[in-house]
């Protein structure tokens, strides 16, 4: 199927990307990179009189659409994996289906384009793991990651707002179920659907790492080996923004963030180009090799 | 910040229908829904930061009162959609945050501007983080 990886699965999530590919590799799953994909827009268009920002998005459905047409997949459906993307083609595809006030214009400014139908569907990696079913994620694990405790963290745009999400807004059981899979001990924090701080850690880097915090000390408190995200952005602020935690808060201990793809890739015993754990923030590897994982 | 006058009497005039009405009209929302339950505030991962919780903002544009795009709760709120999920009336709070900035970007104000970021902070920041922060806070 068409495959969205988004623009920061090319640079400071490659990582994500690398484990993304392999572990579909490895389950049969067929991904197929869009050809020439722009920017999703990375948030979805909220106010009401807003139609430039659908271009962005629509043009890169129109791109699945031409795949489907030319015989390069099978499905007119799109995969993503950032979270960002998710909600924000997700989002489009919709109003493009409901709104034919908005879409004629639309239609209007992108007249090089060819018409978007609509037809697409715009599902998150972790759904194409479900509909394949967890037995056969199972099946495939040949180093189950036994003992070891692992948080799942949603974040947003996974499950909200409501009716855009993959899972239950309130109760979600994705995560938990792939983790479980793989073999994992999953722990259960009150924060795990709580924001990160998304994209104001640009210019409220205090107050990011702060809101990040909260959710790593119950991670902490937990018992957590890792905490696993499944979104760029929360990657950097529940990773990356430790260098700033350990900064405010004496006595912060770093926990090791991961992607969940990288825990597949480990679990399925993949090649060290997919696990790719050498990018990651603070560094899992000598947790790893503790636990006789790498 | 003005608003946080408390006012005896207060007279919903032709202004103030004229900037509930587009605030209405941008989020696309019924803010007259509201009755300050507060689940929003109580749920909100940045009140901390803010000087109006979000439930106070939606009473603030349920008067139509403009001093409410001088409130920092607009630029602070992350768009997680954490208060969408617990109005119990329904009312999306992220698309009335978002009316209430792009009334001011509008005017051609930036919050933040991309030219003052530091080479630092650009070659550290994840694209996603850049690109939607501008998206948020810039004209």
């Amino acid at each position: 199927m068409a495959y969205y990886p988004g623009c920061t699965l090319k640079t400071t999530a490659k990582n994500f990307d690398a484990s993304t590919v392999a572990a579909a590799r490895a389950l049969d799953v067929d991904l197929v990179e869009l050809p020439r994909w722009n920017c999703c827009g990375t948030v979805h268009a909220l106010a009401r009189d807003d139609v430039m920002h659908y271009l962005a998005p629509i043009r890169n459905l129109i791109r699945v659409e031409q795949m489907h047409e030319e015989g390069v997949v099978g499905e007119k459906k799109v995969v993503t994996q950032c979270a960002m993307c998710f909600n924000t083609l997700k989002r489009a595809n919709l109003a493009a289906n409901e709104d034919g006030e908005k879409m004629g214009k639309i239609r209007d400014i992108m007249e090089k384009e060819p018409e978007y139908s609509g037809s697409v569907e715009v599902v998150h990696f972790l759904e194409v793991l479900q509909r394949e079913g967890w037995d056969r994620v199972r099946q495939r694990v040949v180093r189950p990651l036994d003992g070891l405790k692992v948080v799942p963290y949603y974040g947003c745009l996974l499950l909200r707002p409501r009716g855009y999400g993959i899972d239950d807004a309130d109760n979600p059981r994705i995560f938990e179920d792939l983790l479980e899979a793989l073999g994992a001990e999953v722990l259960d924090i009150p924060y795990k659907t709580k924001c990160c701080g998304a994209y104001q850690t640009v210019h409220m880097k205090e107050v990011t790492a702060e809101v990040s915090h909260r959710i790593l000390e119950q991670a902490s408190e937990a018992g957590a080996d890792f905490v696993a995200t499944a979104c760029p952005l929360c990657q950097f602020n529940l990773g990356d923004r430790q260098k700033e935690m350990a900064r405010l808060f004496p006595g912060f201990e770093n926990i090791p963030v991961v992607y969940y793809t990288q825990l597949m890739a480990l679990a399925f015993d993949l090649e060290e180009e997919a696990i790719a754990v050498d990018q990651n923030y603070p560094d899992p590897r000598p947790l790893l090799g503790e636990r006789g994982l790498i | 910040m003005s608003t946080g006058k408390s006012r005896l009497f207060y007279t919903f005039g032709p202004e103030n229908a004229s900037f509930k009405a587009r605030v209405e009209e941008l989020s696309g929302e019924n803010i007259d829904l509201c009755f300050q339950c507060g689940a929003c505030s109580s749920g909100c991962p940045l009140a901390q930061e803010m000087d109006l919780l979000p439930s106070k903002v939606i009473r603030y544009a349920q008067l139509g009162i403009e001093e409410v795009l001088d409130s920092k709760t607009i630029w602070v709120c992350s768009t997680c959609f954490n208060c969408e999920v617990r109005c119990p009336r329904g009312i999306d709070i992220a698309n009335v945050m978002e009316a209430l900035r792009q009334m001011v970007l509008r005017k051609k104000y930036d919050r933040v501007r991309l030219d003052k970021l530091t080479p630092e902070q650009l070659r550290e920041l994840p694209q996603v983080a850049i690109i939607s922060n501008q998206r948020k806070l810039s004209a």
